[in-house]
């Protein structure tokens, strides 16, 4: 019997060894310390909770094993005929209370730090949906789509993955340091759940409703979370990156990104100001179709069962023009199909419109103009 | 009152007369053993599904099952292993054991005890089938949260709803048996204070089956008439809230995990002076100790929802008794340490699978207390560590009681004794099988891993591989475990009435195996 035990036990301690030494920085076997004050706080109250069970765990276990060797019968044949002890029950009820309010004193303190979302310097409103998020500044009056951009060969094992995999996204929120960021959290879907593990900032999007949250960064750098409520087929799928950027940088940055929308207003006059042909559009449909269409309908058109339709042959890809493109432009209610129009420019929908129109020998030699798409708007 | 030969047609195929002997059987020990089948089966199937989502999950990338199927797989291996796997087991347990240790013949309503378990494969039938109907099974976790299961939810999830109403009333139905049957079919002498603690936890357990399964069928209610007659419970554009359903879900759902460990409780209660040759420590304190958990269990559930964008004084709340809870815990398992200190311990497999359920579910109590820290949870909220927690309590609480309970009673209910050497094999790979699966989802919980992912970033990919190689030797000893109880059925050793030496209780008092009717006289307790 002991034997079993002993051998058990030394195959334990070999595999948990094993396994450290694979990982030889200590970060993957503790809460993240993150970058801002409140991470730390949460930090050293894990270590103060986690500290706690353990010795308790400890404690229990050495009388429980003493016990399991000591009083075996062959060591301790005749049993012992105590069964109650109020005194014994008194005691191991208040110690263990006097240990939890040792717990919920700083707990409290940090909870109600925590939950002040007065005095911001900066709004950033995030609006969740299947599976993306869209950021905006309230105050600056800029916004723009984050989504992932790992390449679907990564995820099928067709190409080696990248040391982001899913992690990755075209457009981070950008941050400035030092300032104290409120974040509103919102869905336009299903409840997702927006979580930076760096700022200790996990904060439900829930539809309908808005939450608060906040955060002020000391460090810049990139600092990467994931969607941490299910929020569907795609859950895996739906990262957050932020970009922390000195509060000079940060402004310049917002100065940037208002020239970048007026560029892109008037890139989109010229682009509906003249005719494209297939060729241009074929390639440009087919970068889009890939980022955001084929993780459902996937690469080849050929769908996933009922709820994401084959688009190769499809009835609306092959159908009306017109019914294609209120389809791809408002989505279908109810449906993980979103509308696309507020996420792509008049270019990129006529372009991923002709893709499908004329892909995986749907073939159908329409040609649909940025023009056409701004008209339906 | 109690099931008679009659009942059974004579005269006919040996087939029909053996179905009907089932199908129509009163008896509690048969209608505990079709549960205990019933309970297996669906281990084995909703243990299957996790096999292969651990598969999945064994690498990065998408490898063997679509993003879909995956999430398909994660919910049905919840809603079954709590509502098909655990709850039966229980119930099988109480059904072959509250009779016979309170000195009853039968359970007070023996019909209905027939009718509870008979819904139960229909159940489960209609949930399983949701498998392979169009556009899938339920994919949003066995939480159900709206709007994911409401406005987005596949056609199947309606099958769900009924499945979930179909075992809620059998669940309460049997419920209700088990109340009836302890307040009234005690024996002389039997005072609620003498009844063994299986029964006790089993009386609070059936309490808190009553009062929460109507609340779950609430839920659901909710969401079919949100589905499809126009109503906007959990639908903000209507006027409703999505949390609502989260609240009310959790209602049910926090006394729901007690329900799933209450009654191993008491098996451990049952099984560790038994082993240790020594009366339980503190049985008063352990009663109490029961109930106020069960009471404890109706003001806790804001826990699992911190990061829904509560109030502060709402969380502080919950804070804090949630951290109350641990205080019957802890004295619970202080009182089991002490029943064995200065005892004399021997450890045939029950007493093995007894001391793995209070070492692992300390772990497990333990991470809970961690959980109920509310500005660490923003942290460890829906990633593997909660994964990891759950595991630690549920499988040791109700998977390794259940199996304890099993060895302990299959020489009682078979007169044979089971094969102790496999036994002990059994639980050497199930308890290694378990750390190994579970322990590292603390780390990548930590690390920043959520759960229900199908596939996850890099940093994630050496302990999870870690995770799926422990869960394959988990699940392998179940088969071990079907071959021991198969075996011990067939024949072996003949057991003694006794069975165990340092067991106490009126089950011993009858033979080996227990008769089809026992104690139609009642027995008197001193």
């Amino acid at each position: 019997m002991t034997s079993i035990t002993n051998r058990v036990q030394s195959f334990l301690i070999l595999a948990v060894l094993w396994v450290f030494s694979q990982n030889a920085s200590a970060q993957m076997f503790d809460m993240r310390r993150g970058v801002t004050d409140m991470s730390q706080r949460v930090q050293s109250l894990h270590h103060l909770i986690f500290g706690i069970c353990v010795v308790v765990g400890a404690i229990v276990f050495i009388v429980m094993f003493y016990s399991i060797i000591a009083h075996r019968r062959s060591k301790h044949p005749e049993p012992a005929k105590f069964h109650e002890s109020t005194a014994v029950e008194v005691v191991w009820t208040l110690i263990p209370t006097l240990i939890l309010i040792g717990a919920a004193v700083p707990a409290t303190m940090t909870l109600i730090d925590i939950e002040d979302n007065s005095d911001a310097d900066l709004t950033v409103l995030i609006t969740a949906s299947q599976w993306k998020w869209h950021y905006q500044y309230v105050e600056a009056g800029i916004g723009f789509y984050s989504n992932l951009t790992t390449p679907l060969e990564q995820i099928n094992n067709v190409d080696p993955k990248g040391e982001y995999y899913l992690l990755e996204v075209d457009n981070p929120l950008v941050l400035p340091t030092n300032l104290k960021v409120r974040f509103l959290t919102t869905s336009d879907d299903v409840i997702h759940s927006w979580w930076v593990p760096d700022f200790a900032v996990k904060q439900d999007a829930i539809p309908g409703f808005i939450n608060e949250a906040w955060t002020r960064v000391n460090t810049p750098g990139v600092y990467r979370g994931q969607c941490t409520e299910l929020c569907g087929m795609n859950h895996a799928f739906m990262p957050v990156v932020v970009e922390v950027r000195s509060e000079e940088d940060f402004l310049s940055w917002i100065d940037d990104q208002r020239l970048a929308n007026e560029l892109a207003g008037e890139a989109a006059v010229a682009a509906r100001s003249r005719d494209w042909t297939m060729a241009e559009l074929m390639p440009m449909g087919e970068d889009v179709f890939l980022t955001h269409c084929a993780t459902c309908h996937q690469p080849d058109g050929m769908g996933q069962g009922i709820k994401y339709p084959a688009l190769a042959g499809g009835v609306i890809p092959t159908g009306p023009v017109e019914a294609h493109l209120e389809r791809v432009m408002n989505g279908l209610a109810e449906t993980e199909m979103q509308a696309w129009a507020p996420q792509l420019s008049d270019l990129e929908l006529a372009a991923v419109i002709t893709y499908e129109r004329n892909a995986w020998g749907n073939d159908t030699g329409d040609v649909v103009q940025p023009l056409t798409v701004y008209s339906a708007r | 009152m109690i099931a008679h030969a009659e009942n059974i047609p004579r005269g006919r195929h040996p087939l029909v007369q053996f179905i009907a002997r089932w199908v129509l059987t009163t008896n509690h020990k048969e209608i505990g053993t079709l549960y205990l089948c019933l309970s297996f089966t669906l281990f084995m199937i909703a243990g299957a599904m996790a096999m292969l989502f651990r598969l999945e999950l064994a690498q990065p990338g998408l490898q063997f099952v679509t993003a879909n199927f995956y999430n398909q797989t994660v919910t049905l291996h919840g809603l079954i292993m709590v509502f098909g796997a655990v709850m039966p087991a229980f119930v099988g347990l109480a059904n072959w054991m509250i009779p016979m240790m309170i000195g009853a013949p039968d359970m007070a309503l023996p019909r209905l005890n027939n009718f509870s378990f008979w819904i139960l494969p229909f159940a489960f039938f209609m949930l399983l089938s949701t498998l392979f109907m169009e556009g899938g099974a339920p994919n949003f976790g066995w939480t159900l949260y709206a709007p994911l299961s409401t406005t987005y939810g596949p056609p199947s999830t309606d099958f769900l709803i009924f499945g979930i109403h179909l075992m809620g009333i059998s669940s309460v139905l049997g419920a209700i048996n088990i109340i009836v049957t302890i307040f009234n079919l005690r024996a002389p002498g039997m005072t609620l204070m003498k009844m063994p603690l299986f029964v006790w936890t089993w009386l609070i357990t059936a309490f808190l089956l009553i009062m929460v399964m109507p609340v779950l069928a609430g839920a659901v209610t909710m969401m079919l008439t949100d589905r499809h007659f126009g109503t906007s419970f959990f639908s903000a554009a209507g006027g409703g809230d999505p949390l609502l359903f989260q609240h009310v879900f959790w209602f049910f759902g926090h006394p729901e995990v007690y329900i799933l460990i209450l009654p191993g409780f008491g098996i451990a209660s049952q099984i560790i002076p038994t082993f240790s040759r020594k009366k339980l420590f503190g049985y008063r304190s352990m009663v109490y100790a029961t109930v106020s958990i069960a009471i404890l269990s109706f003001i806790v559930w804001g826990h699992h929802m911190f990061a829904t964008g509560m109030p502060l004084v709402a969380e502080l709340f919950f804070m804090y008794a949630t951290m109350l809870i641990a205080i019957p815990t802890g004295v619970k398992v202080f009182n089991w340490v002490a029943t064995m200190w200065r005892g004399s311990l021997t450890f045939e497999t029950p007493m093995l699978f007894a001391l793995g359920f209070v070492v692992m579910f300390t772990i497990g109590g333990l991470s809970g207390l961690m959980l109920a820290i509310v500005p660490a949870d923003f942290q460890y909220h829906d990633t593997f560590f909660v994964v990891a927690h759950l595991h630690y309590v549920l499988y040791p609480g109700a998977i390794f009681a259940t199996m304890g309970a099993v060895y302990y009673w299959l020489p009682k209910w078979t007169g044979n004794m089971y094969n102790e050497r496999l036994g002990k094999i059994h639980f050497w790979i199930a308890v290694v099988g378990l750390n190994v699966t579970f322990f590292p989802m603390h780390f990548v919980g930590l690390a920043g891993m959520p759960r229900r992912i199908v596939d996850y970033s890099l940093p994630f990919s050496d302990l999870n591989l870690v995770s799926s190689i422990g869960a394959g030797f988990l699940g392998l000893s179940q088969l071990l475990f079907l071959y021991i109880v198969v075996q011990t059925i067939r024949g072996g050793e003949k057991a003694t009435d006794q069975v165990w030496e340092g067991a106490e209780g009126l089950e011993w008092t009858i033979p080996s195996p227990a008769p089809h009717h026992t104690f139609e006289t009642p027995p008197h307790v001193e």
